[in-house]
């Protein structure tokens, strides 16, 4: 397909291999934020034909990772009701909360929908009058605007029995708390290019500028990271520090302005706890006071949630970047992607299932 | 893709193959016969063409320095 084929070209690859191994005259360490990235990295062993001593760490997007148990735990409690057609994307379905996930409640007996896009929750609250229809909205700024549109959509068409249960999370202050972190290794960034093309890159320049970190927007394909890495480390290797895009087929610096009104409209930005990592300031986004009426956490007073993680599971080092999944006693062992202890073993775009997938460190275990 | 007028603005977007309705209401600009990057189910981007190649061509004048290395 066009545009696919042609980003996969082997030949390509190999030039771009060739010229990283002539540029890099140090052992770089350079973080892929996002998870889709880290599952062409790690399926087409990118990392593993980078020049000697070059690292790649992987980094915390994966939005199914980061959302908090308490969200798990209140989405459990609210698709448990009996009035409630529970909506959500499939790989949240597997994630362990802390008694059970949506798969075994929806065996159980509840109904749980999965859906491909928020408006399709829509569609099913329409359609279904007399029930109430949650969708769990989760995910960086990348699903943030389709989830502002179904708001919009309801509101608009005058759907009342539709209601969100939001935990958004956004990438800039979360590569800040990774640079602030005293352990830090990370040198430069591939900034995901989907959350840029909704974003733009306006908001990584004063963290490149003030951190000194090379920051790089770069495409999904291998031949985009492996020239995303190339221009990080051509930055790292003359002493530069800014914002790059590689992704510029895709994503202009001021990002889809459409897009981001919408998402203004709708949510405001709010402290959010991300799981395994911890609070960070401002690090959310949270529905709008104009639009509480949607709230499903309102809605269904769900309260004060009790949590409990598996106290086997490393996934807070995992998604900082600190350890790999081979570090982890249980990988491949107790957790696997269809026992998953924690959420980088359940989602597409965890670490850990990547690695599973991929098959590294299996035949040790 | 192809396009259909309602709210919020709606068409069909041909994945290799696989047909699938796209909410196009933050492409604007996209028009039948575009390229877009879909989300969700949303369009939040529309393909430079032009980009595209340029980005290809530069990749393509690299020389090809490992080709013996790896033994291909």
């Amino acid at each position: 397909m066009k545009h696919l084929d042609e980003y996969r070209d082997p030949a390509l690859a190999r030039r771009l291999l060739g010229e990283l191994r002539a540029t890099a005259t140090r052992p770089w360490t350079v973080m892929e934020v996002c998870g889709g990235q880290t599952h062409t990295i790690v399926r087409q062993g990118i990392d593993e034909l980078l020049p000697a001593g070059m690292r790649m760490i992987h980094g915390p997007g994966c939005p199914v990772c980061v959302t908090p148990l308490e969200i798990i735990d209140k989405a459990l409690a609210i698709a448990a009701r009996p009035e409630v057609i529970f909506t959500s994307y499939g790989d949240m379905l597997r994630v362990p909360g802390t008694s059970g996930d949506l798969v075994g409640l929806k065996a159980r007996g509840a109904d749980v929908r999965v859906v491909y896009s928020p408006l399709d929750a829509v569609r099913i609250a329409r359609e279904n009058p007399e029930r109430e229809v949650v969708f769990l909205a989760v995910g960086f700024e990348t699903t943030a605007p389709a989830n502002a549109m179904a708001v919009l959509d309801a509101a608009k068409t005058g759907v009342t029995n539709f209601s969100v249960l939001v935990s958004h999370v956004l990438v800039p202050p979360a590569i800040t708390t990774l640079l602030e972190a005293p352990d830090n290794q990370v040198r430069a960034f591939l900034a995901a290019g989907h959350v840029c093309a909704v974003m733009g890159w306006t908001e990584y320049e004063p963290i490149a500028d003030h951190y000194g970190v090379p920051i790089v927007v770069t495409g999904f394909e291998p031949l985009d990271l492996l020239e995303g890495i190339l221009m990080a480390v051509r930055q790292l290797e003359t002493g530069r520090a800014v914002v790059e895009n590689q992704y510029v087929r895709a994503v202009r610096r001021t990002g889809n302005t459409a897009a981001r009104d919408a998402v203004a409209q709708v949510f405001r930005v709010t402290d959010r706890k991300w799981r395994g990592i911890g609070e960070i300031p401002a690090s959310g986004l949270a529905l709008d006071p104009a639009f509480a009426g949607f709230d499903a956490d309102r809605r269904f007073a769900t309260g004060d949630i009790v949590t409990r993680e598996s106290p086997a599971c490393i996934a807070g080092e995992i998604l900082r970047g600190t350890r790999l999944p081979t570090d982890c006693q249980a990988y491949g062992t107790a957790c696997t992607p269809r026992t998953p202890l924690g959420a980088p073993m359940v989602s597409s775009e965890g670490t850990c299932a990547a690695f599973h997938n991929a098959g590294r460190g299996l035949e040790l275990r | 893709m192809s396009v259909e007028e309602d709210f919020p603005r709606g068409g069909i977007v041909d994945f290799d193959g696989l047909r699938r309705p796209v909410c196009l209401a933050y492409t604007p600009e996209a028009a039948v016969g575009d390229h877009v990057i879909v989300h969700v189910g949303f369009a939040i981007s529309v393909v430079d063409e032009e980009e595209a190649a340029r980005t290809l061509r530069v990749l393509r004048a690299m020389p090809d320095a490992i080709e013996t290395e790896l033994g291909s």
